[in-house]
């Protein structure tokens, strides 16, 4: 730490605390409360960076959020480093490892700067010109390009921080602990509002808690002293809620609004280990008062970016509040007064004020007629041309204004300084209003954009809404605040309030050099090097919309997201123009207001739970009898259980073989449930389904297929009649939720008349389904008191029963063409069912088959998947499953629609079979079909739906959709592939056992 | 994000809800009887209002009761909401 920069400070930093850290890899010393960017300015370093474009040196600009030069990338671990992160929001703790981004090999020394003698080659848009030809060339450019693009490094590893998400509700929610959210928070939170007060930085008050100056003075007292008091009594309230180092990053419709809490980012490195980082806030608030406060605007002059030329009111900050001396000798630049506030804080604190150049012809408020009393020197009417020292500024040309303020005259004055301090008067920060959706409002006096029209409850106060002078933000601060909460506080009546008045006010965009604009390097956007030149050649080159220019430029379009530059941006346009800035608007500020890590935004939603996972009461036999699980929506279901080292492709041939052969098992607790009761059951599920429901007898089950009102296939499955007026349907695994949504829609919105009650009880069951021949010697050795004759238990039909006295259902209904039951029963008792029918199926070699073995065992049946074999623009018909549609009921879903002139075409895409002519060649799912080989361009008939190699008839099957395939039954066509074609031949969907004899086996 | 009083259940948070498209189109009572051009009038065409819309909304992960709602998509602002069955508030 140089001693020389450091002034004893200890009220707001604990300089008894001595922190170590490294940056660059060089270990430097701060205090307790510095930011890393304070901490840096004490060790005499300004330099932190290299611009994005033309790698120029930048050093340290402002004090907050808005800074655009000193973004580091934080720590140097794969999972836990952070690039981007602004200097001036790091708070200081021992072990904070930080360094440089954007140069190689190092910030002082990067070859990339290279890129600045040749700045005169990379205009606006150098890239989207240059880069276009040849266009096959594009491949060669993108991997240097990228290379060079982007600034930090991301980390290469999963986070290991822990990240958090919390609702918070309350009736008043302050933005900003600044005097004016000091004020506001205060009122509401004595009026019994329950009150949140947040602010990102690490106590409350703003600049004016380091605001000690005779111009500024409350109940005389200092401004800073009289807040102190306020914060004191704030503290005590009840309902008030005060939340410090916590960022609002975004706005909301219906005043929600997100807000990032640091916990952990300013503690020690080893007193961060399991604790919550970040904290995203997630606030309803019934009414918002926005108090973000205002940011100072910089000055746009030739080369007003060198390391030491810094924001006046960041200069000020790091004197009075860290205690740090950016400088010894420094200038200052100003269109304003409150630079003056500066050099007077400088003054006081010994630093050397050489002069301050003032484009304003001459004021003499009372906090420039201090300064001037101070003996500090003025230059009216001046500006400043140039500026001198390629790592940090080593000194100024100072020249006279022209009347107009257009030209510059006279003789140039050059003084020597180690610091600029720069002010372009305030921007009030409306980033949040507009983020609401609040229109703005142009003041032309000051050049300022203020909160206009909102929709919402909310009000914006202090400067952030226009008012710049102490007594101004007092008085409307507490006027507003009682107005918008409807409250009468007369706390802060008859206060005596002192505060220098701005009298003259002048505005230049863009400041004249003695050099013509082609030679200079007036810097708008600092991160993202786009210079007010860039800004007039868009609009020379036609660009007209401010959303263009931004574009075009990349002004304001780096991780700042243009806090200082867009101001500048807009005048300049306005005034190349010839337009009103009013009338040229602004572009969009978007969430979040600062950078949100992913975590914030993740929360707790990684690894586990990122996504709710379901699983069937059978699962853990599962596990132990070794399936592969596949994913059906949010369901793990077992898709193959490998013997020995079989592959995929084996164990389903095996599988598939024995559920023929013998017996099988099956798992079909996923498939959707709903319990429907009601004295309109029936009526319901004819008008829901193609088919007839009606006559469908108690204890009996049927098969439906439900459309869409647009005639196509939605979902399909067995639905049981338990009752006269109790059904229970069952739908598709990845289709249960939605049916039930759309049973619901129609029962409330259109037929609310009906008496029909739907209860999803996909959850309540375990189904386990046994097939193959011996399924019902299986049977009978677990419900030995159940008749299974066909003449008692026939197919489609089900019986309630009891396994060691619990109730079950047992249905006998089958989805792979063999004589098969399933057993639902109460899902806690559905594993221990399970292993009673496997335990009773050992003798008959029962084998245990996963989801790929179903879909071959289905696909031999010709039994449609839908979502497999179906993809929402499928009808019945072109299924080929006309015997579904009852042609005696009067309406049901989709039933128009089957006669539209489109789905009558008769060359509608259809579902058929497919064999291959070499019948151990499987086709691949997906692919095309033809009807030649070598025509061009190649007409696709269809495409491949379903496809296995079946075990049980010893070739390849497939089932497709084939444009006019119906008629087209015994035709060769081609299915082209990578490097052979494939010859097919279009056949029946049925595969296997035509004549249904094996399901009374 | 909006909220939404739920007619049922009051304010809630919009991620409980889902939207349902244009409200008060009735599924016709005897859709044999239409034209495929009436029929494909119900079927496809919606109305995409800029200003006041009538919208159909359902309390997914709560009620689970569809209900009608009166919203500016404008401005986003929400004017009335009211059962299914009822009449709109505003016109």
């Amino acid at each position: 730490m140089s001693k020389d920069l450091r002034i004893i400070n200890n009220r707001f930093i604990d300089q008894t605390t001595r922190i170590s850290f490294k940056f660059d890899g060089k270990t430097l010393y701060g205090f307790k409360g510095d930011t890393l960017a304070s901490a840096l300015l004490a060790n005499n370093i300004h330099l932190v960076g290299r611009s994005f474009k033309y790698h120029r040196p930048r050093g340290i600009m402002a004090c907050g959020s808005e800074e655009p030069n000193a973004i580091v990338q934080v720590g140097n671990d794969a999972s836990m480093t952070e690039p981007n992160t602004r200097a001036t929001e790091i708070e200081l703790y021992e072990g904070l490892e930080a360094s440089s981004q954007n140069c190689w090999p190092s910030v002082n020394f990067d070859i990339g700067a290279i890129n600045n003698f040749f700045s005169p080659l990379i205009p606006a848009a150098f890239y989207y010109k240059t880069f276009m030809w040849p266009s096959n060339f594009w491949k060669l450019y993108e991997y240097f390009i990228r290379k060079s693009a982007g600034l930090g490094k991301s980390p290469t590893e999963p986070d290991k921080d822990i990240y958090d998400h919390r609702y918070l509700h309350c009736d008043v929610l302050v933005v900003g602990g600044g005097i004016s959210g000091i004020i506001a928070a205060k009122i509401a939170a004595k009026n019994n509002l329950n009150t949140l007060l947040i602010d990102d930085k690490n106590i409350l008050g703003g600049t004016t808690l380091f605001q000690e100056n005779e111009c500024f003075k409350i109940n005389n007292s200092y401004s800073n002293e009289w807040l102190k008091k306020e914060i004191e009594t704030l503290k005590s309230l009840e309902n008030l809620t005060i939340k410090t180092r916590t960022s609002l990053a975004a706005y909301h419709s219906y005043n929600y609004l997100l807000a990032r809490e640091n916990i952990t980012d300013h503690l020690d490195i080893n007193e961060k280990k399991d604790k919550i980082r970040q904290r995203l806030w997630k606030i309803r608030a019934k009414k918002v008062i926005i108090a973000t406060g205002s940011m100072e605007r910089p000055l746009i002059f030739n080369n007003n970016d060198r390391p030491g030329i810094m924001l006046s009111s960041s200069i000020k900050k790091y004197i009075d509040y860290y205690g740090v001396k950016c400088g010894q000798k420094i200038s200052l630049f100003t269109n304003n007064d409150s630079a003056y506030e500066t050099a007077i804080s400088l003054d006081n604190s010994g630093v050397n004020v050489n002069s301050v150049v003032d484009i304003r012809d001459k004021t003499n408020s009372s906090i420039v007629k201090q300064a001037e009393k101070l003996g500090i020197k003025i230059h009216w009417k001046s500006t400043i041309v140039n500026t001198n020292g390629y790592k940090k500024i080593n000194s100024i040309e100072i020249m006279k204004l022209s009347d107009d303020g257009a030209a510059v005259v006279g003789k140039k004055i050059k003084e020597q300084c180690d610091c600029l301090g720069i002010s372009g008067g305030w921007t009030p920060r409306v980033h949040l209003f507009t983020q609401s959706g609040g229109k703005l409002n142009f003041r032309d006096e000051d050049n300022v954009f203020l909160p206009g029209k909102s929709e919402l409850d909310q009000i914006s106060i202090g400067s952030c809404n226009g008012d710049f002078e102490l007594d101004e933000i007092i008085k409307n601060s507490v006027n507003s605040t009682n107005k918008f909460l409807k409250v009468n506080n007369n706390d802060y009546e008859n206060l005596e309030i002192i505060s220098s008045k701005e009298i003259h006010k002048k505005n230049i965009w863009l400041l004249p050099s003695d050099k013509p604009l082609g030679k200079t390097k007036p810097f708008l956007d600092f991160q993202n090097d786009s210079t007010a030149n860039d800004v007039k050649l868009a609009l020379r080159e036609g660009y007209k919309s401010i959303e263009h220019v931004k574009r075009y430029t990349t002004t304001g379009m780096a991780t700042d997201q243009g806090k200082l530059s867009n101001m500048h941006a807009l005048g300049i346009i306005a005034e190349t123009a010839g337009v009103k800035m009013g009338q040229l608007g602004t572009t969009t500020f978007r969430p979040p207001y600062t950078p949100l890590t992913f975590g914030t935004i993740v929360g707790r939603n990684v690894g586990e739970f990122f996504d709710i996972t379901r699983k069937t009461p059978m699962h853990e036999w599962h596990i132990k009898n070794k399936a592969v699980f596949e994913n059906v929506g949010q369901w793990k279901r077992a898709w193959y259980y490998p013997v020995d080292n079989e592959n995929m492709h084996e164990a389903v041939q095996r599988e598939s073989k024995a559920a023929r052969d013998s017996a099988g098992i099956l798992d079909a607790s996923t498939l959707g449930k709903i319990d429907i009761q009601g004295s309109d059951a029936s009526e319901f599920l004819n008008r829901v389904y193609t088919n007839a429901w009606s006559k469908l007898e108690i204890g009996k089950c049927r098969y439906g297929l439900m459309l869409n009102e647009d005639g196509m296939v939605y979902d399909d499955g067995v639905t049981t009649r338990l009752s006269e007026n109790h059904y229970l349907m069952t739908t598709t695994t990845g289709g249960a939720a939605n049916v039930l949504s759309k049973l619901e829609d129609y029962l409330q919105t259109e037929w609310p008349e009906l008496d029909v009650y739907l209860t999803s009880v996909t959850d309540h069951y375990g189904t386990v389904s046994v097939c193959g021949p011996n399924s019902k010697k299986i049977l009978s050795k677990v419900i030995p008191d159940l008749d299974l004759s066909d003449k008692e238990f026939p197919h489609m039909s089900f019986k309630n029963a009891l396994i060691d006295n619990i109730k079950c259902r047992v249905m006998r209904i089958s989805f792979t063409g063999e004589h098969s039951y399933e057993i639902n029963i109460q899902s806690s008792y559905a594993k221990s069912v399970w292993e009673k029918c496997y335990e009773a199926g050992k003798e008959f070699n029962i084998t245990p088959y996963g989801t790929e073995t179903m879909h071959l065992l289905r696909a031999e049946k010709g039994f449609i998947i839908v979502g497999q074999d179906t993809d929402g623009t499928m009808t019945p018909v072109d299924l080929q499953m006309d015997w579904i549609i009852s042609k005696k009921k009067y309406d049901f879903v989709g039933k128009r629609s089957l006669y539209r002139s489109d789905t009558i075409r008769e060359d509608r895409k259809q579902l058929v079979g497919l064999l291959t002519d070499d019948p151990k060649e499987v086709l691949e799912e997906g692919a095309q079909i033809v009807t030649e080989k070598n025509k061009q361009p190649i007409e696709m008939l269809g495409h491949v739906t379903s496809s296995y190699f079946s075990p049980n008839l010893n070739k390849s099957i497939a089932l497709a959709i084939v444009k006019n395939g119906k008629k087209m039954k015994g035709k060769k066509l081609f299915v082209p592939m990578e490097n052979k074609t494939i010859n097919v031949t279009i056949t029946d969907t049925v595969f296997l056992d035509k004549e249904n004899k094996r399901l009374n086996a | 994000m909006f909220l939404i009083n739920c007619p049922y259940c009051g304010e809630r948070d919009q991620s409980e809800f889902s939207a349902g498209g244009e409200a008060h189109i009735v599924r016709p009572k005897q859709p044999t009887e239409l034209s495929d051009d009436q029929w494909a009038e119900y079927l496809f065409m919606r109305k995409n209002i800029k200003g006041v819309q009538f919208e159909r909304w359902n309390h997914a992960h709560g009620c689970r009761k569809w209900f009608n709602m009166v919203r500016d998509t404008s401005n986003d602002k929400i004017h009335a909401v009211y059962k299914i069955g009822e009449k709109p508030p505003i016109n």
